[in-house]
């Protein structure tokens, strides 16, 4: 029971739980982003237990380094005016929707969970740079292409976007 | 320890996100809900593959699922600057320009 893997499976869900937690709960966008940040790591470290060394590498780049980042700037950019007040609809349709969630996500998660058999075997490439990048690159060659494309796009699109139009 | 809990530990945390999304009206932390949702989904798909390990399917659509996730990230936010050059705040409550 108290295998490394495990220790590693329960420190890291927790601090993914307090983290999103944070990131919904917290008045102030900034203190949302680093709990975005707390879960965006944990998860890093999560994906380590299953075997995406690659993945947990991608994930620690692409959200740590550039989306959370992006949400900080853009924090910065907006200034005092990212604060909103808390919601001020009734409290009882506030509190049912909570609730709705609530409900939803334990009957999926206690209903799941009786499907805990343990893992099999696994080769030595598995989620490595080496097994991963061969996956990428022979069977999802084309995707792999659109997808830069599709980031390019959104590159253009976003200057596009949020450019003043003084001119 | 196995696929079941990881499913459960996913669920929660895209329930958390979805409780984001629905109840906050900061433009900003509603993009962050959808992160946390696209990350719990990432979970499935990492923990499914790791079942079945004789493939790479899963961390091949895991790897899609984040480029999507930072080219959304980018487009969102943009779109939030060009709102909030507008109406000078982010609150969804008066995102109005469409109703009439």
């Amino acid at each position: 029971m108290t295998d490394p893997g495990t220790i590693l499976f329960v420190t890291t869900s927790i601090f993914a739980i307090a983290g999103a937690l944070m990131t919904i709960s917290s008045r102030r966008p900034l203190r949302a982003a680093i709990g975005l940040l707390v879960h965006i790591i944990s998860l890093a470290g999560m994906f380590l237990t299953l075997n995406a060394h690659l993945l947990a590498a991608l994930q620690l780049l692409v959200y740590a380094g550039a989306v959370v980042v992006l949400f900080v700037f853009v924090i910065m950019l907006i200034g005092p005016a990212s604060e909103v007040d808390a919601i001020q609809g009734s409290l009882a349709s506030r509190t049912l929707s909570i609730a709705v969630t609530v409900a939803i996500v334990l009957a999926v998660s206690t209903s799941l969970a009786y499907f805990d058999e343990p893992w099999g075997a696994i080769s030595d490439d598995f989620g490595t740079v080496e097994g991963l990048g061969m996956a990428i690159y022979s069977q999802a060659l084309v995707p792999f292409e659109v997808i830069s494309i599709t980031l390019l796009v959104a590159i253009v699109g976003a200057i596009a976007i949020a450019r003043s139009r003084t001119e | 320890m196995g696929i079941g809990t990881y499913l459960a530990l996913a669920s929660v945390l895209f329930g958390i996100g979805a409780a984001g999304f629905l109840t906050r009206r900061n433009m900003l932390i509603q993009l962050m809900s959808i992160e946390l949702m696209l990350n719990s989904v990432n979970v499935v798909l990492l923990a499914f593959n790791r079942v079945n390990p004789e493939n790479h399917d899963g961390q091949v659509f895991a790897f899609f699922v984040i480029a999507v996730a930072a080219a959304e990230a980018a487009v969102g936010l943009a779109i939030l600057i060009a709102y909030y050059r507008i109406k000078k705040t982010i609150d969804t409550d008066d995102a109005t320009l469409l109703k009439y």
